[in-house]
């Protein structure tokens, strides 16, 4: 909601508030102030200057000398522009002026000629082609018309005006006018405040033998009042209408239009004007659209309607989309003579949803659609006949047609200071709040406040208690500490283990990394992975094909940021990301939402760095008992180097060499390595609770044992054989050397192992160690044919 | 003529009749001609060569000490005597020689291994939390020491949660201002962290006293200050008699935790459907201190979060009686407050992962 602070004096006595004062009072009482601009503010000293001669320079050929009179005095002025003439008026730009964009002028002189100034092009001025429409583009500005020499440019062009701009919020549809704004300067300012009662002579005749108004859906335009024009004359608005409407930021186009335009930023009621001749049976029907009506708007659109919108309608067709636009077919142009005002109310919502459905938003409709009080109608159809009175565009045809089934009802809310104050931690005395809402236009009905009608927005205690408030001053209040029961300030399970998978995966190297929920299909696809992973949650308006789904796994974003790394040429990138992912459940409304952990890493790693992260978080979460199974049926992993997590019997993640091709879908150019693991699982599995174990008292036994055995043996297979063998008395088994090549066969390859024993309870004899001891090769050599070496 | 046959193997034999001089000559030639091939030694090894020769099982000393069994008993304890007296004196010495020996050996030693120190050292790779979460975590602890707990909910959200409870209902202009991703047409992508509220108030009767982080997503086009999916937290207090001036006092204290002793608030009317009255807060930029400039756009405050009393509409449809109860609501922006705090100028970097951004952090 844009408009020039000085239109503020046509309601109220704005003397000695300054435009930084406005902003800051309007903003602390409510209304925010988007900012102030003045338009004249880079311009000084730039007067209308009358060229009483013109003549070549000496020196230079494409130079002209010229005498300008500029009111008190005339100067000599050099220019290059060739577009000027002797009886010329210009805008000149004296020693000292300065210019938008920061440009200082002072006098010197050009080629051996003194010049005491520069006339000046509409683009030096900083003005717009619609300001100047007669300028041309290359050259000075002649002025079209003789405005007396030393004029201050910035008068012609209403330059010296401070323009405010708000940012109303959508409760408050009363503050999209400049009436409603100019209120608010009272309250906030303590000064009184006086609409002018509109008021215009009519011709005579009467207006039902020109036009009848049949509302068909009173539900959705309670009210419809309308009036006739006749023997208009289309022209230009003067001067102060076209400027208020520039500075507004709305185009003049005639004065018809204008006056509309001017009467929706003053009042905020949109009104339409309709020629009079084009509507068939002269009538104005206000219905629902019929199935396959259509309309072509101003703008030159065409429109499927249907039956949800309200359309107004002459006898035969819709002539324009109610609240929305007007249609071409019955618009104002240079030879209508006869027009009807339409100054009508509706419903809110649905107007909304017709401007929506046609892909629309109109200044109509974005006022209407907020709820606007149709209290308004009359006064505003006056102002806006009263202006063409004023302007000489037509005469007012005697009478008025309202068709009103408004409602009257009204918000009746119980009035109680103590309740009040109780809210806001005040101590404010009724009567000061009584006279506030009294200035505000509200009425006192037994114990309770009636809100003026232009405030649907107060229904209830708390609304009255924000008036107080914002008058009162937000910053008035004190600030107080929170009191009551002390509450619980603590971490659940769950948010502590997420503070350990951090703290854990980030001492082990890993960056946390964060990513878009949303991904595409063909993002999923490329994991090659699962047919499940591809039946998504869909956004039905998406930004976008590559935000179109929610992620069923983290894999493609993690992949994906390995790859922009890599193409970013980091060297390394090390990475996990902590987040939900969304599964689809039938029968439900809401997806299956959990959390899991995905890993990735490039650069300077292999497999067992990205299994000595997962298993530095098993073990800092105290999982017991994982196993990593060889995994060779999963598309997205290399099929010898994966291996899913298993844990008591529960598949808890997945982690393997990335596949070549899936690394090369990605973008990703060197070996990569990724998994990912079920939080929730992994929280269920976490042994939380710590008991110390005594340290041992007894001394450990080591023998070392090599074997060849097969490539295809796992050393976990071997391990599994250690432990049952060992029973109780293994402490630890340490794997130190796995050899293939050299002295070895093909297809084998050579495991050692350190073999630590020792009981808690005493120390182990020779003889019992040796026992276990060859009890393990023998098993060893049977089960898996290990031979020792 | 005597003769004296010093043998360095076997003993050494008494001349019978011939005693006392003799042997104390011997004693007094071995002491002398052991320290003065103590002062040639320059090695350990040469150094337990000579200890061996004078004082080992078959040194010279040793050998005159075993030898006097064959001493008559008036010289046995003199002769004894000297030749402890020599071995004790030629052990010192031994032993001192060994250390002044092992201290040149070991300073050799330590000489020999300087290294440069300014070149870099091995540093063990650690990584770290993305700023967002470092963020989120002071914030969070900021509100978990003022008793606050940690409430999360769903990012897939009914409609119902995400607007319709926060007083919006369906085709409210309220809509508009946040343009919402929609599954269908009651399943959207949460808009905001407010549906959490909702979601812990019907679930709980006051005192309430929670915190809720989470993703948000609206349908803003990627460009340096929008992101279709960002983070806010949101706060709420539920009790008897909660105020505005609480609303004030908490949020102050936990602007000056985060900002700074000095650091000022306002608080702006606003409109939010969920709470009434409703505001904004803004708190004075850090880079002027509140004087005004470039960054504040000359306002010496910046806006920070939204905020307001819950609005008893909201409280009534989660079954908690306005009438006996009031609270208060906010809600923050974590991109802002972490771009704002690490001067980041650009929201995609939050999101693209580039290594060398996380790195900063």
């Amino acid at each position: 909601m844009k408009f020039p602070i000085s239109w503020l004096n046509d309601y109220l006595d704005m003397t000695g508030i300054t435009a930084k004062e406005y902003a800051h009072e309007l903003t602390m009482s409510g209304s925010k102030v988007e900012g102030v601009e003045n338009a004249g503010d880079g311009i000084s000293n730039v007067v209308v200057g009358h060229l009483v001669s013109v003549t070549k320079h000496p020196n230079a050929d494409t130079l002209s000398v010229c005498q300008v009179d500029v009111g008190d005095e005339t100067i000599q002025v050099v220019t290059g522009a060739d577009n000027i003439s002797e009886g010329d008026y210009v805008p000149v730009a004296k020693h000292g002026a300065h210019l938008p964009g920061g440009i200082n002028i002072k006098k010197g002189k050009l080629r051996g000629e003194t010049s005491n100034g520069m006339l000046c092009s509409y683009q030096e001025l900083a003005l717009s082609k619609e300001d100047v429409p007669y300028a041309i583009e290359d050259g000075i500005l002649i002025l079209p018309e003789p405005y007396a020499p030393g004029t201050d440019i910035k008068q012609i062009f209403s330059l010296d005006e401070d323009v405010v701009e708000f940012e109303i919020t959508s409760n408050r549809p009363d503050c999209f006018s400049v009436i409603g704004l100019a209120r608010e300067t009272a309250l906030t300012f303590k000064r009184p405040f006086h609409v002018p009662t509109p008021s215009y002579p009519t011709c005579g005749g009467n207006i039902a033998d020109y036009a009848k108004i049949n509302v068909e859906a009173p539900d959705l335009c309670p009210r419809y009042t309308a009036r006739v024009v006749k023997n208009l004359k289309i022209e230009e608005s003067p001067k102060w209408l076209r400027d208020r409407l520039a500075l507004s930021g709305i185009r003049a186009i005639n004065n018809i239009v204008d006056i509309t335009n001017y009467v929706l930023l003053e009042y905020g009621q949109p009104m339409h004007a309709f020629d009079l001749s084009f509507l068939e049976g002269g009538e104005i029907n206000v219905r629902r659209a019929k199935e396959g009506e259509t309309i072509t708007t101003l703008d030159e659109q065409d429109h499927a309607l249907d039956p949800s919108m309200l359309v107004i309608c002459d006898a035969k067709k819709p002539v324009a989309v109610a609240g929305v636009m007007g249609g071409l077919n019955s618009e104002i142009t240079e030879n209508t003579k006869t027009l009807l005002f339409e100054s009508a109310n509706f419903d809110g919502p649905s107007i909304r949803l017709t401007a929506k459905k046609l892909g629309m938003r109109t200044e109509s409709s974005s006022r209407y659609e907020k709820g606007l009080d149709h209290r308004n109608l009359l006064p505003a159809l006056d102002r806006a006949c009263e202006l063409i009175v004023q302007l000489g565009a037509g005469e007012v045809v005697d009478g008025v047609i309202d068709v009103d089934n408004a409602s009257d009802a009204r918000a009746s809310i119980p009035f109680c200071p103590k309740r009040i104050n109780a809210l806001l931690g005040t101590d404010l005395d009724g009567a000061y709040m009584t006279k506030l809402l009294t200035d505000l236009g509200c009425c006192f009905v037994g114990d309770d406040v009636v809100p003026p009608s232009w405030r649907p927005d107060l229904l209830c205690e708390a609304d009255l208690a924000e008036e107080v408030a914002r008058f009162y001053g937000y910053n008035a209040i004190g600030s107080t500490a929170l009191r009551g029961e002390t509450t619980h300030g603590v971490k659940t399970y769950t948010q502590q283990t997420e503070d350990l998978v951090h703290d854990t995966l980030t001492a082990q190297g890993l960056y946390q990394t964060m990513t878009f929920s949303f991904t595409s299909p063909k993002e999923l696809a490329k994991l090659s992975g699962k047919a499940e992973l591809m039946d998504t949650v869909v956004i039905s308006n998406p930004l976008g094909e590559e935000n179109s789904v929610m992620r069923t796994t983290l894999l493609a974003s993690v992949l994906e940021t390995l790859s922009t790394n890599y193409n970013h040429r980091n060297e390394r990138a090390w990475i996990y990301e902590l987040a939900n992912v969304y599964i689809p459940q039938k029968e439900q409304k809401l997806p299956d939402e959990h959390k899991v952990i995905a890993l990735a890493m490039y650069g300077d790693c292999d497999f067992f760095d990205l299994k000595g992260a997962v298993e530095s978080l098993l073990d800092s979460l105290r999982v017991r008992g994982a196993e990593f199974v060889p995994e060779s049926g999963n598309a997205t992993f290399h099929p010898g180097r994966c291996a899913r997590i298993l844990c008591r019997g529960e598949e808890i993640g997945i982690i393997g060499e990335v596949h070549p091709s899936v690394a090369s879908a990605f973008g990703i150019g060197t070996r990569a390595y990724a998994g990912e693991l079920r939080f929730d699982k992994l929280c269920d599995m976490r042994k939380s609770e710590i008991k110390y174990k005594p340290l041992p008292k007894f001394p450990a036994v080591s023998r070392d044992i090599a074997m060849l055995v097969d490539t295809t043996v796992g050393v976990a297979d071997i391990e599994r054989i250690i432990r049952s063998c060992s029973g109780s008395i293994l402490e630890e088994t340490k794997l130190f050397d796995v050899y293939q090549g050299k002295q070895i066969p093909d297809g084998k390859k050579s495991v050692a192992y350190s073999i630590i024993y020792r009981a808690p309870d005493r120390t182990l004899t020779d003889e019992e160690v040796s026992g276990v001891f060859a009890k393990t090769v023998s098993t060893l050599e049977q089960k898996l044919g290990a031979t020792l070496r | 003529m005597s003769s004296l046959l010093p043998c360095r193997a076997g003993g050494f034999h008494f001349k019978a009749g011939k005693g006392n001089p003799i042997v104390k000559e011997r004693i007094e030639s071995i002491k002398s001609d052991a320290e003065q091939l103590l002062t040639a030694i320059s090695s350990i090894e040469d150094l337990e060569a000579l200890r061996v020769r004078f004082l080992g099982k078959k040194g010279e000393l040793t050998s005159v000490l075993k030898g006097l069994g064959q001493a008559s008993p008036e010289e046995r304890p003199v002769i004894g005597q000297m030749a402890n007296e020599a071995r004790v004196y030629l052990e010192e010495k031994i032993s001192s020689a060994k250390s002044a020996l092992e201290q040149k050996a070991t300073a050799e030693k330590l000489k020999a291994e300087v290294i440069d120190v300014t070149m870099p050292g091995k540093k063990h790779a650690t990584g770290s939390r993305h700023p967002l979460q470092q963020v989120e975590d002071r914030l969070s602890s900021i509100f978990l020491g003022l008793g606050f707990s940690i409430a999360e909910g769903p990012d897939v959200e009914l409609d119902y949660y995400n607007f319709e409870a926060l007083n919006i209902p369906k085709n409210h202009p309220a809509r508009d201002t946040q343009d919402t991703f929609y599954i269908n047409d009651d399943v959207v992508l949460r808009s905001q962290t407010s549906p959490v509220q909702v979601r812990v108030m019907e679930q709980t009767t006051p005192p309430i006293r929670i915190i809720c982080p989470g993703r948000v997503y609206r349908s803003d086009a990627v460009d340096a200050t929008h992101s279709p999916v960002f983070h806010q937290m949101e706060g709420l207090v539920v009790d008897k008699g909660v105020t505005m001036g609480d609303l004030r006092g908490t949020l102050e204290l936990f602007v000056k935790e985060l900002y700074g002793a000095d650091a000022k608030v306002r608080f702006r009317p606003h409109h939010f459907p969920f709470t009434e009255p409703s505001a904004e807060m803004d708190v004075s930029c850090f880079v002027c201190g509140g004087k005004g400039c470039r960054v504040c756009k000359q306002e010496g405050f910046i806006e920070i979060l939204g905020c307001g009393m819950v609005h008893p509409d909201v409280l009534r449809r989660c079954n908690i009686d306005p009438e006996v109860y009031s609270g208060f609501a906010f809600g923050i922006g974590l991109e802002r407050i972490a771009m704002r705090a690490y001067g980041i100028d650009d929201m995609r970097l939050l999101y693209e992962n580039d290594l060398r951004f996380l790195k900063q952090f």
